[in-house]
């Protein structure tokens, strides 16, 4: 049996496990070994992505237990994109972070590595795994460590914001146990095609329709779909920035898949669009999550914040996609998972190298900035367009779906906020360039004191250069949207 | 209310779980103090467990061990059904949800003591109070 999708997920996990002792001997050594596991893990992730796409589903049972009583990991062309972008997004972040991690957290880099594989290997099992009981566990690793991740951050505020996103990711991962728990009381199985095929039989069922809401509400609040957000802004904005720049792009975008997931593969079609009459109200639920989100971002004084607050916007986009209920909807969706992770790491990488040298990010901090680091400004600017949707960049095209599907189906008003979100995120982002352009403090009132005022210098090349190849790569997967639609999310929606 | 009645009686494990739940929600909410909204979470957790244990019970069975299943006198002596033995599926799948909430209720205990020694209070009146005080509350 080929045991490359164990790999995925094992690799990262044993990586973690030694990292955490590597530091006793050497401390550079833990980071070795994490770049190791992550690298055979994005590796495997091509693998298997290549495996899918040539002869279809994998079905891997762990240990050789045969399903429905083993746990079987299951990849179609879904999972196995889903998998590549969290391994890649991983590892290359890894790359970049070797420097802004000892700056963070001065005394314990080997602790930050071990946790941060650790949650890598929640997100990869997340995404890799076809059973109920162990996505909630898998879950439950990703948020653990996020919770320690974020008190590692920002020593005053950092615990509280960490404290509070326990609060509510706990009621949210404990809503969809519970749901999973209703849907093992109808089917008597944890399997997820197992659990679908028995469904399919008593759909009118108000068991089946109580574990379908509860897990949808549980996913919603670990996604930050509005008004569930509130744990988001600040746990995001506390971290250490090294964790921001992962989390950011791939926690809220593995639950959208696992909530794709959940309604096509579980629930199916059928149950979700044509049993249920919930799509009307949960595509304008995302409507207002839309434009709510835009115009909280639009009143932040904060870099970092602001861009949190986008990302509720662009969970907006995708859950809209998804209950839009025909194909171009979820293709925009799924379309938009991708795009989105690029985009918001480019974001957050560009921010990473503003703090790395700035120290803090509120907005009138970034006077001057072009002058001062024109690479990473250009990467920004370049994952600024995309958000907004600038043709070249993959945004557009992503948008592009979703709003076609939203007029297939007839919702206007979700078309409508889509693009004034747009708008709202242009003005947003043209703030911000402004600010960075002029640089009044420099030559305005300069008593000759310069060498009280801290000369800032471009960020470290290893930084630059992960920031540029991702930068690019929004390029890059925009001009191959087309491609990447044809040969994996069609193929997966038929 | 003729049909309320029963429906409690005969379902009484679920509506204890949801009492115990809400309890713990509430506590979550509605509680100003740190540690108690920790102990509202831990009871929100609990109440699941108690519903996913009470869902393997059934009426006259017995913990789910074969008898001499391993050789010995009487082994496979008699038909085994399956109604005879209770589900230990659920029990099985609690006993990692209880890691899970002990391991989350370790890192939130963590996170108190390091806000504790941070601002020397675990009220979340005076904790708003005293990040106003050094600025940081926006």
């Amino acid at each position: 049996m080929d045991n490359t999708p164990a790999l995925i997920v094992i690799a990262p996990l044993l990586a973690a496990l030694l990292a955490g002792l590597a530091v006793w001997i050497e401390e550079r050594l833990s980071y070795l070994i994490a770049l190791t596991g992550l690298a055979i893990s994005t590796f495997s992730a091509v693998k298997v992505l290549m495996q899918v796409i040539d002869s279809g589903t994998i079905q891997y049972r762990m240990a050789g237990w045969a399903p429905p009583m083993g746990i079987e990991y299951r990849i179609d062309l879904l999972n196995a994109m889903v998998l590549l972008l969290v391994a890649s997004i991983a590892f290359l972040n890894l790359l970049a972070s070797y420097k802004s991690v000892d700056q963070e957290t001065n005394d314990r880099p080997g602790s930050f590595y071990t946790i941060y594989l650790l949650f890598v290997t929640g997100l990869l099992g997340v995404t890799a795994t076809g059973d109920l009981f162990n996505l909630y566990v898998l879950i439950e690793i990703t948020s653990l460590t996020s919770y320690a991740m974020v008190a590692l951050g920002d020593r005053d505020r950092g615990p509280l914001a960490s404290l509070n996103y326990v609060f509510i990711g706990v009621i949210g991962a404990s809503f969809y146990l519970l749901g999973v728990g209703y849907l093992y009381l109808k089917t008597g199985s944890l399997n997820m095609v197992d659990v679908a095929n028995i469904l399919s039989g008593i759909h009118g069922s108000s068991t089946v329709l109580v574990a379908f809401i509860l897990c949808m509400i549980g996913i919603w609040i670990k996604m930050a779909l509005f008004p569930m957000h509130v744990w988001l802004p600040n746990a995001y904005t506390y971290s250490p920035v090294a964790f921001a720049r992962i989390v950011a792009p791939l926690m809220t975008k593995v639950m959208v898949y696992v909530m794709i997931r959940l309604m096509i593969t579980v629930f199916g079609f059928d149950y979700v669009f044509e049993t249920l009459n919930l799509a009307d109200a949960v595509v304008w639920l995302a409507t207002i999550a839309v434009l709510a989100g835009g115009v909280m971002a639009l009143s932040q004084k904060n870099l970092k914040k602001m861009l949190t607050y986008i990302i509720v916007c662009e969970i907006g986009y995708m859950v809209g996609g998804a209950w839009m209920g025909n194909q171009l909807g979820m293709t925009g969706a799924i379309l938009h998972i991708l795009n989105d992770a690029l985009m918001t790491f480019a974001l957050f990488l560009a921010v990473g190298n503003m703090v790395y040298r700035l120290k803090k990010v509120d907005l009138p901090d970034l006077q001057g900035l072009f002058g001062k680091m024109p690479w990473t400004m250009a990467g920004f600017v370049l994952a600024a367009f995309s958000i907004i949707g600038v043709p070249p960049t993959c945004g557009f095209f992503s948008k592009w779906y979703l709003i076609l599907g939203a007029f297939e189906a007839g919702a206007y008003h979700f078309a409508a906020a889509l693009i004034i979100s747009s708008l709202i995120c242009a003005v947003l982002f043209f703030k911000v360039f402004e600010i960075c352009f002029f640089d009044p403090m420099s030559e305005g009132h300069g008593h000759g004191d310069s060498h009280s005022h801290v000369t800032i210098e471009e960020a470290p090349v290893s930084m630059l250069i992960v920031s540029g190849l991702v930068s690019l790569s929004l390029i890059v997967a925009g001009l191959y949207s087309g491609t990447i639609v044809n040969t994996i999310i069609l193929p997966f929606l038929k | 209310m003729t049909d309320l009645l029963p429906l409690i009686v005969a379902k009484y494990n679920y509506w204890l779980y949801v009492i115990l739940m809400m309890i713990g929600l509430y506590a979550m909410i509605a509680k100003n103090n740190l540690i108690k909204k920790l102990v509202g979470m831990n009871i929100f957790q609990t109440a699941i467990i108690l519903f996913y244990v009470s869902i393997g019970y059934k009426t006259d069975a017995t913990i789910p061990i074969i008898q001499n299943a391993h050789g010995g006198q009487g082994a496979h002596s008699a038909v085994i059904h399956a109604a005879d033995y209770i589900n230990p599926l659920p029990h099985v799948l609690m006993l990692t949800a209880i890691v899970v909430s002990v391991a989350t209720f370790g890192v939130a205990m963590a996170l108190a003591v390091r806000i504790y020694q941070r601002y020397q209070t675990l009220e979340e009146d005076e904790l708003r109070m005293r990040l106003a005080d050094i600025g940081l509350e926006e």
